[in-house]
């Protein structure tokens, strides 16, 4: 075998390039496909928050109903820090919003502006009976990486009635339980965010148990900085929304 | 890793006894995790549930038995002095392929299994087949080889995924089997001789996977005399 030099850079050069087409051509047939799946993840996420409030059971959504909730029954909004509300045109010029609707906006990118550039998405879910609730959006860091949260609120903005979160790397068994125990996410419902003189105040996930009916929750054990994340990004997140809902409570 | 094992110059496709003996041999008397034991890094991973243990063994079986065939069939071209690199531009383009095939069909487990599909890329198994075997076989002897060498890593990962799901979460498959509430198959709240029992979150985390994969090397050398040493 001639094993010379050039031999072997043609080789590698040959099935590099074989490599890198095939994997482009790969890449770019399932990105639609890819893009899809995105949204309607996190389109799940979004209504995960008012799971007890739909019409159908939640574990047994399928695509084509989370897509339905999402045309019927769910108002996408966009706001900024100080309460005004950014238009669908507004978006889609001047900040490249595809379609000027909330569940395009980049929320990796916005959480990482400061809160008063901050674009900061709200959907209001119309229940069937009439209620509405408010989900709203956090995001923090966990241990070893990002945490995110979709809150539903009711429509007094205070009281919540259901959350989802997510993380991308947390410990499975220690802080991926805040994804993976649905009995410690029940733990929020019925807490409130402001206290009864229309003080932000937010939920606190309590170390040793939670000692306060409306304001706390129990921390999972081994999982105390993931723990600690979901506190301090509902504190900071939250407070983003807080003219928006001072006007729910007038 | 360095002698490349040569079976048999024979012609043509046959099933014979050593064909069957490189399908079965890594499942029993030679099995990646528990008699050569490596890949251990993914089976501690991916074992917190069935469900990604069986999606992470399909993959492998999947990288296994091409990047042997593909090896196997270009191994008179790779040139001796680069030869781990093609193995691993074989490995890495499969691994891809498996990964946006998965974002394409199994959002959801692609999601939970994150990093480690990328991961297979290191898996020893993997890189340990191309070197020993394929760069000296034919193709069709390799992806016997590859496949019994996936099909080997699997079920390993399926059986430590039992016990660790089963034991730690009370579920199999995420549907729900022990427990103490009415959603569960059965119910140990109220269940007079399974009341005792409480979902352990030691075999959801990482070391318990240490102590079953320990478990049963020791238990496949006590079923499988062949395996102990004589020294």
């Amino acid at each position: 075998m001639d094993n010379s030099t050039s031999k072997v850079l043609g080789f590698i050069l040959v099935l590099t390039a074989v490599v890198a087409l095939l994997l482009a051509l790969l890449q770019n047939g399932l990105k639609p496909i890819h893009d899809k799946n995105e949204a309607l993840y996190s389109k799940k996420a979004t209504i995960a928050a008012v799971a007890d409030h739909l019409d159908k059971d939640f574990a047994t959504l399928q695509d084509a109903d989370v897509t339905e909730i999402f045309n019927n029954q769910i108002k996408q909004m966009v706001y900024k820090a100080d309460g005004t509300e950014v238009s669908k045109e507004e978006l889609q010029n001047t900040y490249g919003v595809k379609d000027g609707l909330a569940e395009n906006l980049d929320l990796n990118k916005e959480n990482k502006k400061d809160i008063s550039e901050r674009l900061i998405p709200l959907y209001e879910f119309t229940k069937t009976d009439g209620n509405k609730y408010y989900i709203v959006y956090a995001r923090g860091k966990g241990l070893w990486d990002e945490i995110w949260g979709n809150i539903a609120l009711e429509s007094d903005g205070s009281t919540i009635a259901g959350v989802s979160f997510d993380h991308k790397a947390e410990t499975p068994g220690l802080g991926a339980e805040i994804k993976d125990n649905k009995s410690w996410v029940r733990q929020f419902i019925g807490k409130k965010l402001y206290t009864e003189d229309g003080m932000f105040k937010s939920v606190n996930v309590r170390k040793g148990g939670a000692k306060d009916p409306y304001y706390e929750v129990d921390a999972i054990s081994g999982a105390t900085i993931t723990g600690d994340g979901i506190t301090e990004m509902m504190a900071d997140d939250l407070l983003a929304y807080e003219p928006f809902l001072k006007s729910l409570r007038k | 890793m360095a002698d490349t094992a040569v079976v048999d110059k024979k012609q043509g496709i046959q099933f014979g006894k050593k064909e069957r003996k490189l399908l079965t041999d890594p499942l029993n008397d030679n099995n990646p995790i528990t008699v050569q034991v490596l890949g251990i890094c993914s089976a501690l991973a991916v074992t917190t549930g069935m469900k990604n243990a069986a999606v992470m063994a399909v993959a492998v079986v999947f990288v296994c038995l091409f990047a042997n065939v593909f090896t196997s069939m270009l191994r008179n071209a790779i040139p001796k002095q680069v030869r781990m690199i093609v193995q691993l531009v074989i490995i890495a383009t499969l691994v891809t392929v498996v990964e946006l095939t998965l974002k394409a069909v199994a959002f959801e487990s692609y999601k939970s299994l994150s990093v480690f599909i990328g991961l297979i890329i290191t898996n020893c198994i993997v890189m340990g087949r191309l070197e020993a075997f394929a760069m000296g076989n034919r193709p069709y002897e390799s992806a016997l080889d590859g496949l019994g060498n996936g099909f080997g890593y699997g079920i390993i990962l399926l059986i430590v995924a039992f016990f660790r799901e089963f034991f730690g979460k009370g579920e199999l498959f995420g549907a729900k089997i022990l427990g103490a509430s009415p959603e569960y198959m059965i119910n140990t709240a109220e269940s007079s001789w399974l009341g005792w029992y409480q979902g352990n979150n030691l075999m959801v985390l990482f070391p318990s996977a240490m102590f079953v994969i320990a478990v049963l090397i020791w238990a496949h050398r006590a079923w499988n005399p062949k395996l102990v040493d004589v020294s």
